[in-house]
């Protein structure tokens, strides 16, 4: 991750004109924020198919026919999918990898941010791109994106046998695998979807379905021994190794790990897994009753539910809490430790532990206007636009980054204040 | 011949009420736990509201379209309803058994509106087995069973109506009368008769998912 | 009126089937059927059959039993009797033989449209008796094989016609350049997090209709609604997999198609004018999932249309001059109640609206819905004579003035386009779309 404690802390604000670039431009599109907060950046329009980005006032100065998919990685580099003559590649901080594509979508960052990679598609075939850098084997057909945390290894779904027009007994026997770095697995399947790399990216596990009803999970290739009639996308253990998925039996659902349930109890529903950061608990969104939604605890569904939907599900860092956004009766609020916020929202991002885990803050939109709630507190500012916040690593700051009255303003607040 | 009586009187009528009343629970306690067990969503869909106006519009006569699209039928088929519930239970003779044995009865039917009820019935049951034979789309789904079914809906009828008014072997025709009666009770929850109980349950089901769900009417 | 040559019950051979048939055994037919009859079912099986007392009377409510001269054999009950009750009857024991039989009849015979559930005095809802046959035959793998293609389509690629990853941002950003040439302003948002709207389409629209994303585009536009397009997978809501009862894949394809939505966090989801996938998005995939009711409130075009032409945001700046009939697709009117606002949506764009009759939620279907289409050229011509009371009703409404034809649902269009075709009516088929756009204020190019 990108090193947090070097951002700046002092306590004040710094505002960037936004809603003023509009004059230097035809349009300027929806703005993204860096992760620090310092820069503010959207794709803006010349003229007529002329596009670039403009970061804090300022224009690349590099001029595409196509600008789109801006994104900051999580160190603050700023790329862009952007196309000339017909032709797509990256660009970042405002430089273009020196490769063109008949088409590049689907940008992934490292846990870092150091490192980009793409999906890219050249005459018909398929690879993916990791800085500027092509597989050498090209694919039909390509899915299911992925990079590995220390952004070393991509790999995706690909399609290493053609099938004919219609030829269902060809599909089924089988023509899909997997590609890490270009090299595809031995082992072939109807269907292969949702990757997922170990920590350390040295395995890769993924959903796979054997001809039309075996669902199983893939590790390195090797399809567990047990089938499932479904299955969702595994996740590693962090500590044990363990490869960790939701699997479907006799109509109902249960996590598996390596093959054989592990979980006793059978729920509707079961997706989302996720291993606290300790790797002492296992956690998933769940609905225990047809209907009702919540989150399991190491197989234990918690009391509190909700009538519509559970996501964002999110451990504190210390993994002692948890917290996941929740939608009952058409609004949505935070589920935290098995109770939910007393106030409701139109909408709600994902939670944001703070460092010690000790506070968790959303933030929320109702009726047009973005707010920052933290334990179950909405704090008096409200804005056009709001990013996620982000705790100092000693926990006595947070970073809002918001925009009001066409001004981005990147406020370092103190948390006692704000909650006093 | 009076042993017979008693006895079909008696026990047999004991058994048959126990079979139908235990039947007519277990059948429904059963379809309630297998809902509950494969299919527990459709509990969460049922609504009163569209439950009670989908059984109304169906229980009306001409209250549907399709009702309104074979008025013959229609006539026919609420007549031969109404008269199978109301003519047994209103029946005078039944009345005046039941309070002998349990000291209390209700108001009961003159004689000649029970007996036209009866005729309804039994004209109602062959317009069904004519219409079974002559229409092809009944005829082709049509099995043996579903005349056995017919004739055990029939048979009380018959026998009542010949013996209520003695046209022959009254005493047998009696004991027919009640047996053929206790079978019709029996074959309910255990035959398509059980539709006496699910029809209002699936119509709830339908009624509920058109209105609540789908928004639209289901007739 | 022409009348399509009558095919002499000819055997239709279809390689789906014959697939499945090859190689199957009387224990494995007995297996699957028992684990489906016994294992996934449940009350709604057994009650529908048991309560049914075979009295035919929801049989004026199937167009192929109306089509066919009301040939007993295409009653609604029919089919459950040449279908489940003999399973049941014979304790799932049935020969190869008449398996093809069930496959023929619950895929190419029955739309699940739902209209004899109207006509039954028990509400037995007998499309989803045929959908427990379905559910046999894609376990015995004797799905037809065109619609078992869709159904690996949605599988692998999550669409419903092979459209590959980069062929769907690439198609929006064309049609958004296109677009330019009238708006020069227009945009159409790709990935725009927290946007009021996702706007959703099925995958023929990418594939051959491209002008209909450029039209709602336009629609959008104009009307200044905040909304997106995901440039990922969980951008086509149509769904096969739930018409061949591979409840898996259904379930795959609705989650991705939802989760896409909360990713985005946008208010509601709105979809293009198809009626198939109305009813997978709104009333089927998401109760596989758990999802009582859509997590994230999921419009048709027809509700979001009026929307916003009830809200002035849309407005007519001359209304369509040609008379026009409206066609009810049964997954959008008896699935959804939308057939008032499709009549308030037509008077409130044309001079002129003829009714055909039975109309509303009687009307018919268009006899390619429930995945009967999308088995096939095999089975083209069985559909169109399965259709021609539709023919009847779409000639009827012509005599009385009708030029064109509205048809809100994607299905409904191809289906009523081969019946336009093959009886010769001569009329103009359109989707409301196609229609606001033609008639709306728009800017000054
Ligand atoms: S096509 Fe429609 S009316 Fe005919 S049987 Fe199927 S669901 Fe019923
Ligand atoms: S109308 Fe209902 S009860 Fe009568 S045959 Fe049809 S499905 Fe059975």
């Amino acid at each position: 991750m990108a090193d947090v404690s070097r951002w700046d802390w002092e306590i004040g604000t710094k505002a960037i004109p936004f809603d003023a670039w509009k004059a230097d431009f035809a349009w300027v599109e929806e703005p993204y924020v860096s992760p620090d907060g310092e820069r503010i950046a959207a794709v803006v329009n010349l003229d007529d198919a002329q596009f670039s980005v403009c970061v804090n006032g300022r224009a690349w100065e590099g001029v595409f026919d196509k600008a789109w998919y801006l994104r900051f990685s999580h160190d603050g580099r700023l790329s862009a999918l952007v196309s000339e003559d017909g032709e797509w590649t990256v660009a970042v901080d405002g430089e273009t990898w020196p490769e063109r594509y008949g088409y590049v979508w689907n940008t992934l960052f490292s846990a870092d941010g150091a490192r980009v990679a793409v999906a890219a598609q050249q005459d018909m075939a398929y690879a993916m791109v990791l800085d500027g850098v092509m597989w050498e084997n090209r694919f039909a057909n390509m899915t299911h994106f992925a990079i590995s945390p220390d952004g070393r290894h991509t790999a995706a779904t690909v399609q290493v046998k053609e099938t004919g027009e219609a030829d269902i007994a060809r599909f089924q026997a089988g023509c899909y695998s997997v590609a890490v770095d270009g090299d595809a697995w031995d082992s072939v399947f109807t269907n292969v979807w949702n990757l997922a790399f170990s920590p350390d990216g040295a395995h890769l596990a993924a959903e796979v379905r054997q001809g039309l009803y075996d669902y199983t999970i893939a590790v390195d290739g090797r399809p567990w021994e047990r089938c499932f009639s479904s299955v969702w996308q595994p996740v590693f253990h962090p500590v044990s190794g363990a490869v960790i998925a939701p699997v479907r039996l006799e109509g109902q659902w249960t996590v598996a790990a390596d093959g054989a349930p592990i979980w006793p109890r059978r729920f509707v529903q079961v997706w989302h897994q996720q291993v606290s950061p300790d790797g002492q608990r296992l956690a998933a969104i769940v609905s225990p009753r047809y209907g009702y939604w919540t989150l399991a605890v190491d197989g234990v569904p918690w009391r509190t539910t909700v009538n519509e939907m559970v996501m964002d599900l999110r451990f504190s860092p210390d993994g002692r809490r948890l917290a996941a956004a929740a939608k009952h009766d058409g609004r949505w609020t935070l589920l935290v430790d098995d109770r939910l916020w007393s106030q409701r929202f139109d909408q709600i991002r994902p939670p944001v532990f703070s460092p010690d885990g000790r506070l968790v803050a959303a933030v929320v939109e109702t009726e047009g206007r973005f707010g920052l709630v933290v334990d179950d507190r909405r704090l008096p500012q409200s804005y056009e636009a709001l990013w996620q916040p982000v705790f100092s690593p000693d926990g006595t700051r947070v970073l809002v980054r918001g925009i009001e009255k066409g001004t981005y303003r990147r406020q370092v607040l103190a948390v006692d204040q704000l909650l006093a | 011949m009076h042993a017979i009586y008693g006895w079909v009187t008696g026990p047999l009528t004991w058994i048959a009420f126990l079979l139908f009343f235990g039947g007519l629970l277990y059948r429904l306690v059963q379809l309630l736990i297998l809902v509950r067990r494969k299919e527990p969503f459709i509990f969460s869909y049922m609504s009163l509201k569209y439950s009670l106006r989908s059984i109304l519009h169906w229980i009306l006569p001409f209250g549907t379209v399709n009702w309104r699209l074979h008025p013959v039928m229609t006539i026919v088929t609420f007549a031969f309803h109404i008269c199978l519930l109301v003519a047994p239970v209103f029946l005078m003779a039944h009345a005046i058994l039941f309070e002998e044995a349990w000291g209390f009865g209700w108001p009961s039917l003159p004689d000649v509106a029970a007996d036209w009820m009866t005729l309804i019935v039994i004209a109602g049951a062959v317009f069904f087995l004519v219409r079974r034979i002559v229409r092809p789309e009944v005829r082709f789904v049509t099995s043996t069973s579903d005349y056995v079914l017919l004739a055990v809906v029939a048979a009380p009828f018959v026998t009542g109506f010949i013996a209520y008014h003695q046209l022959f072997a009254y005493r047998w025709m009696l004991v027919a009368h009640i047996v053929s009666g206790q079978v019709m009770l029996v074959a309910i929850p255990f035959t398509r008769l059980v539709h006496m109980l699910f029809a209002p349950l699936t119509r709830a089901y339908t009624g509920s998912e058109f209105g609540g769900v789908r928004h639209a009417v289901d007739w | 009126m022409a009348q399509p040559a009558k095919s002499e019950a000819k055997q239709i051979v279809d390689n789906g089937i014959e697939k499945g048939a090859a190689g199957l055994t009387e224990d494995r037919i007995q297996a699957v059927i028992n684990r489906v009859i016994k294992g996934e079912s449940g009350a709604r099986l057994k009650v529908y059959v048991d309560t049914c007392v075979h009295c035919g009377l929801c049989s004026e409510a199937c167009h192929y039993y109306l089509s066919h001269d009301k040939d007993p054999r295409y009653s609604p009950v029919a089919k459950v009797k040449q279908t489940l009750w003999e399973m049941i009857r014979r304790k799932g024991r049935v020969s190869v033989d008449f398996m093809r039989r069930a496959a023929e009849i619950v895929h190419t015979e029955c739309n699940l449209c739902k209209r004899c559930a109207m006509y039954c005095p028990f509400g037995i809802d007998i499309a989803y008796l045929m959908m427990v046959v379905r559910r046999i035959v894609h376990l015995l793998g004797m799905t037809p094989q065109y619609i078992q293609d869709t159904a690996h389509s949605h599988a692998a690629v999550s669409n419903q016609m092979w459209v590959k990853p980069d062929e769907w941002p690439d198609t929006l950003q064309w049609q958004e350049e296109e677009a330019r040439g009238e708006i020069p302003t227009l945009r159409i948002p790709l990935e725009k997090e927290g946007a009021d709207i996702m706007y959703s389409v099925i995958g023929p629209e990418p594939k051959f209709q491209a002008q209909l994303i450029y039209q709602a585009a336009v629609i959008m536009d104009v009307a200044g609604v905040n909304w997106t397009m995901p440039a990922t997978a969980g951008w086509d809501n149509s769904d096969m997999a739930m018409f061949t009862g591979d409840n898996e894949v259904m379930g795959r394809i609705k989650r991705e198609h939802y989760e896409t939505a909360a990713r985005l966090r946008v208010r509601r989801i709105v979809m293009g004018e198809c009626g198939h996938a109305f009813r997978s998005v709104y009333d089927v995939g998401n109760r596989w999932l758990g999802w009582r009711i859509p997590p994230i409130p999921i419009i048709h075009a027809i509700e979001f249309y009026h929307e916003l032409l009830t809200a002035g945001k849309i407005r007519v700046a001359k209304k369509f001059k040609t008379p026009v009939t409206i066609h009810d697709p049964c997954n959008v009117v008896r699935g959804g109640g939308l057939h008032r606002m499709a009549r308030d949506l037509a008077h409130a764009l044309c001079e002129e609206v003829v009714e055909m009759y039975p109309n509303c939620e009687h009307n018919y279907c268009c006899c390619a819905g429930g995945g009967v289409i999308n088995c096939g050229p095999p089975w083209k011509n069985k559909r169109i004579e399965g259709n021609r009371v539709k023919a009847d009703q779409l000639a009827d409404a012509k005599i009385r003035g009708a030029k064109v034809l509205i048809a809100p649902c994607h299905n409904c269009h191809s289906g009523l386009e081969d019946i336009n075709h093959a009886y010769e009516l001569g009329l103009d088929i359109k989707f409301f779309g196609d229609i606001i756009y033609e008639v709306m204020e728009k800017p000054e190019a």
